[in-house]
């Protein structure tokens, strides 16, 4: 509940997906929520190395997100901080980590985004969430209809 | 802008706790609990379920309204629904591209086979 969680299972092996997410040329066949293009990546993947990424939507706006490496453990292991530039929708930064593991099929991807530090999500992970709060998101949703 | 990132944070830091995790669904089974009603649950004292209402009251996820010596207190979605906005844009944002980059490491995946990598 309190980070977005996605897994993907991939017919490439860990490295070749790793370097995918990590490399400039990488970066830039995929990152976006649609078909729009990349107009710009750049990426220094190495801890405390930045990477910028500007993309442009099929609404035709543009939109450009950066931040540094935290963390680099090739190939399974990637974490990064993200900002928005200018920063209307989103302001602040929120964390991204990208955890791959190797399977008889290649690998799987798990990407989290969460808004909180690493104690919190920690926590929270720890704190067995799921009941509870799906109901309360039940509970939320049946309010915002009414 | 400042204030979304502070609510969400206050949302967000207030949901990570257990103990106020269950207090709200509590609330979620019978809105408009008194404070002791509240605490029967836990092993744990009165004031320590004040400080978690402060947490929650802080974060606008619950409000207390007074009448004689009772304090009732009941749930406020707003905030939960803007945290839950927050996750929804990024699974919407991030689900995309990771379609892509499946696509795209498994195209790189064949090129270096091929060349017998």
């Amino acid at each position: 509940m309190t980070s977005v969680t996605l897994v993907r299972r991939i017919k490439a092996r860990p490295q070749v997906v790793f370097d995918a997410v990590t490399t400039a040329e990488g970066i830039a066949h995929w990152w976006g929520p649609d078909a729009g293009p990349v107009l710009l990546a750049e990426s220094d993947p190495r801890v405390g190395g930045r990477y910028r990424v500007r993309f442009r939507k099929l609404d035709s706006t543009e939109h450009e997100s950066s931040g540094e490496f935290l963390e680099i453990m090739r190939p399974e292991r990637i974490v990064m901080s993200w900002r928005w530039k200018g920063g209307q929708e989103d302001p602040g930064e929120s964390r991204i980590e990208i955890m791959l593991r190797a399977v008889p099929e290649g690998t799987e991807l798990t990407f989290t985004h969460s808004l909180l530090r690493d104690e919190e999500t920690r926590r929270s992970h720890e704190g067995g969430w799921a009941g509870a709060l799906d109901k309360l998101e039940a509970h939320f949703a049946r309010g915002a209809s009414a | 802008m400042v204030n979304y990132k502070g609510r969400l944070d206050r949302t967000f830091g207030a949901l990570v706790d257990p103990t106020r995790r269950a207090i709200l669904a509590q609330l979620e089974r019978k809105d408009g609990a008194s404070i002791s009603e509240l605490a029967a649950p836990f092993a744990i004292k009165l004031p320590a379920v004040m400080k978690h209402l402060n947490v929650l009251d802080d974060a606008g996820l619950v409000t207390r309204s007074k009448s004689g010596r009772t304090v009732t207190v009941r749930l406020r979605p707003q905030p939960m629904r803007e945290a839950m906005e927050w996750l929804r844009r990024y699974e919407h944002f991030w689900s995309g591209s990771l379609d892509r980059l499946a696509t795209y490491a498994e195209s790189k995946e064949t090129e270096a086979r091929r060349r017998g990598r």
